[in-house]
């Protein structure tokens, strides 16, 4: 229970404070090209590294299993230009549809 | 006229992705109304599913912060853009500053004129606010009413949402290097380092990948 709470409040405490000291300092101090070209890159580390843990692991295993399925058809879903909405249900429903039958 | 239009379409399809992030949160065993708090207080899509994200995979909660806060750097930064368009002063400037994500930022720079940048700012912050939260609640509360997540694929819903995510970033061959490097570096970590720890390691990459142009 406490973990959740942390989690919660300490997530939202952070991003609360880099909002407001973005909305608050001169822009100079963090404009530097390395910065921003960092900046751009860290949440496509940070969401590839999400998404391959979410899929592959199951807490320190690594395991195939119907969310390898559901990934699969959220990529054919993406390729094929779903919206949103629907690379998600198709990836729950086939994952669904894994964990049901095999 | 279609600042109001460009702020709301984004704003109701946008905020209907909160149902995907409520019904994730409570799969990954938040309460309801933790779900909801974060969708009110973090407000910020990426940070949230990162959050429980890196609970779900067995994340202490301090990698579930520092990931949500890695991935929160860049509010910081439309934040900078955008001060001396919006010109706050006092609340005005705290209350900019939790409805600054991606998408009020993106609607106010895509304005060609500096009124319609600031309309563009607020309507698309509150708007997604309000159909963000609403949506998470609805998540949250159907998703409890089903009982078991992997019955119905929730356990892949949240890393599709994250690839959702992910997706139009993937624009140039850098980032598709850097999303290499980062499933392997990842994927190799995860057996012998606590949970959490293999997703935010993968931050130097994105420090090494663009420390040169």
């Amino acid at each position: 229970m406490t973990t959740f709470w942390i989690a919660v409040i300490g997530s939202s405490l952070f991003a609360f404070a880099i909002k407001v000291v973005g909305a608050s300092v001169p822009e100079s101090v963090l404009s530097h090209p390395r910065i921003l070209r960092i900046n751009g890159l860290v949440p496509v580390a940070l969401l590839t590294a999400l998404v391959a843990v979410n899929t592959f692991a199951d807490k320190t295993k690594l395991v195939i299993d119907n969310r390898a399925l559901g990934m699969a058809t959220a990529i054919v879903l993406l390729i094929a230009k779903a919206p949103f909405p629907v690379v998600v249900l198709g990836a729950a429903f086939t994952s669904a549809l894994a964990y049901r039958y095999f | 006229m279609s600042v109001k239009r460009d702020s709301f379409s984004v704003s109701i399809t946008v905020g209907a992705y909160g149902s995907a992030f409520g019904a994730a949160a409570v799969a990954a065993d938040f309460s309801v109304l933790q779900a909801c708090l974060l969708s009110l207080l973090l407000f910020s899509g990426a940070s949230q599913f990162a959050v429980v994200g890196v609970i779900a995979a067995g994340g202490t909660p301090l990698s579930a912060i520092a990931t949500s806060t890695l991935l929160g750097t860049r509010n910081g930064l439309y934040g900078l853009r955008l001060a001396p368009i919006l010109k706050l002063r006092g609340w005005k400037r705290i209350v900019a500053a939790q409805i600054t994500i991606d998408e009020s930022t993106g609607v106010a720079l895509a304005q060609n004129n500096e009124a319609d940048m600031r309309k563009g700012f607020w309507y698309t912050g509150f708007g997604v606010f309000f159909f963000w939260n609403l949506f998470t609640l609805a998540g949250a509360l159907g998703a409890s009413a089903i009982g078991n997540p992997s019955a119905w694929g929730l356990d892949a819903a949240v890393p599709a949402a994250f690839l959702g995510l992910l997706w139009p970033r993937l624009a140039d061959r850098k980032s598709w290097v850097l999303a290499a490097f980062a499933i392997v570096l990842a994927l190799s970590l995860t057996p012998f380092v606590p949970a959490g720890v293999p997703i935010i390691s993968c931050t130097l990459l994105a420090i090494i990948i663009g420390w040169r142009k």
